[in-house]
């Protein structure tokens, strides 16, 4: 079969170092987040990350349907992670597949690990992730946009979650892969921090790297989340920091 | 996200969206979302169902009969009466201005932004139904209903919309009541006499001899906590 439909594989790093779109390695691409979007969901954000439009809404606490996943001492995180039919460049196939599964299963228990669930028993938070456009870390840029709709749905947390992707591209590890690089490049590692504690909630991989490449990359992924993180507070203040405000928001000094 | 305050080694966050949380002796609009055989379960916007129990009505249904004083859909002002610690909220309909509400229609607003639509001693809700000619009824849990000319339903529901978005700015009811004047024939001297009574305190089978009346039920202690009002304005 050789090379049949298979792309040339383009220069993911130039001789100064640069990637493919013109970015170092641990450099992000441009972020813009925006809160509470939606009206009728309890809380929103939609997350542009590079070529990533993702939108995600939370609903609840509220009753659990269908009512025997419902725990009697703390609420229940329930997340549907789904990527558009027109998401990517052949058409996905719409619904649940193996892939959204895990992805919603593994960003549930990231919330878990930070949502106070015992102070709503018998009830459940839904948390909806939907994927406009992808291009790499939808799975970090969903999490990002949920995290935003759980603080802007007024819902306890210890802290709020960031993510980001770290990989081998190249030879070299780099931060924030976008599509080519993911593809083409020999590892990609999605991982999801609580910064104020410095937990990690989510780490996945595919790829290979040896024991310091994957120190190294756990390094630059906690600098990337980091980084993150002072954006999505920014995000959340903006939202409440109108000009005519006299009410400044988050905490008072 | 909301206001955080500190007492070693424990912060409290007053959050600045979210569900409704319900307090004692609140008084709140509910929607019947099933009926069971000695209760009624009731959507409040809160995180759970409350459950209203025949025992809090003024009607006393046999086992089954109780589709015939309240169906699924039917909106209800009750007031919050316990919560227990599974997250259990127990409401009750036995208390002044409280019952079934029939005609009019349901507005709302962020939970957060009921203490605006009410105004300080009342002044935002007095100026709203004073110069709309309509009836209104505020829940603590964000819900509103409204009854009146479809006139002035549409224009509280505009001065609901005003608060909900530029609750923040100072001269709130100046702001309204200049609203209110400018659009439209406002009613002072307004052509609608209030409609009388459309809080329905009575089932299919009103029990007139009932010895505890509506209104010497335990009583519901005036909104004193939220400045003041009572939950009706007409």
């Amino acid at each position: 079969m050789g090379n049949v439909g298979a792309k040339e594989i383009p220069e993911l790093l130039n001789a100064e170092g640069r990637r493919i779109d013109g970015r170092k390695l641990d450099e992000l691409r441009s972020i813009t987040m925006k809160v509470g979007p939606l009206t009728r969901a309890d809380g929103s954000a939609f997350v542009e990350w590079g070529e990533n439009k993702v939108m995600a809404a939370v609903y609840g606490p509220r009753e659990v349907h269908p009512r025997h996943l419902m725990q009697t001492s703390k609420a229940i995180i329930q997340c549907r992670y789904n990527m558009a039919a027109f998401s990517v460049d052949e058409r996905k196939r719409p619904g649940q597949d193996r892939r959204s599964q895990e992805i919603s299963k593994v960003i549930t228990e990231a919330f878990e690990s930070v949502v106070f669930t015992e102070e709503f028993p018998k009830t459940s938070i839904d948390i909806y992730i939907e994927v406009l456009q992808a291009n790499a870390g939808t799975r970090c840029a969903g999490l990002v946009a949920a995290s935003l709709a759980l603080a802007d749905a007024g819902i306890p947390m210890a802290d709020l979650v960031s993510a980001v992707a770290v990989g081998k591209v190249a030879g070299r590890i780099a931060l924030d892969l976008k599509k080519e690089e993911d593809n083409f490049g020999e590892a990609d590692l999605p991982m999801a921090l609580v910064p104020q504690s410095g937990r990690l909630v989510l780490i996945q991989m595919e790829g290979h790297l040896n024991r310091d490449e994957l120190r190294q990359a756990l390094d630059l992924g906690t600098k990337g989340c980091r980084e993150i993180y002072d954006r999505m507070r920014e995000a959340l203040r903006a939202k409440y920091d109108t000009p005519t405000s006299a009410v400044s928001a988050g905490v008072p000094a | 996200m909301g206001y955080a305050t500190w007492r070693e080694p424990f912060v409290r966050v007053v959050p600045f969206a979210g569900r409704y949380s319900p307090k004692p002796h609140d008084v709140i609009v509910g929607i019947v979302q099933d009926v069971q055989k000695t209760f009624w379960l009731l959507d409040i916007d809160a995180s759970r169902w409350a459950p209203l129990h025949t025992s809090g009505t003024p009607w006393e249904p046999g086992p089954g009969e109780l589709d015939e004083f309240l169906r699924v859909g039917d909106a209800v002002l009750v007031a919050v009466e316990n919560l227990d610690a599974t997250g259990k909220i127990g409401v009750t309909m036995k208390g002044e201005g409280l019952g079934k509400l029939s005609g009019g229609t349901l507005a709302g607003v962020s939970p957060a932004k009921i203490p605006r639509v009410i105004g300080k001693g009342g002044s935002m809700i007095h100026t709203i139904t004073q110069l709309t000619g309509t009836q209104v009824a505020v829940g603590q849990n964000g819900r509103i209903w409204v009854d009146g000319n479809p006139d002035g339903i549409l224009r509280v529901r505009e001065c609901l919309r005003i608060i909900e978005t530029e609750g923040q700015r100072s001269g709130l009811t100046e702001r309204i009541e200049g609203f209110l004047r400018s659009t439209g024939p406002t009613d002072d001297t307004g052509p609608h006499p209030p409609r009388p009574e459309s809080v329905d305190r009575r089932g299919p089978d009103r029990f007139e001899d009932d010895p505890s009346g509506p209104d010497d039920s335990p009583s519901i202690p005036s909104d004193e906590s939220h400045e003041g009002e009572g939950p009706w304005e007409t």
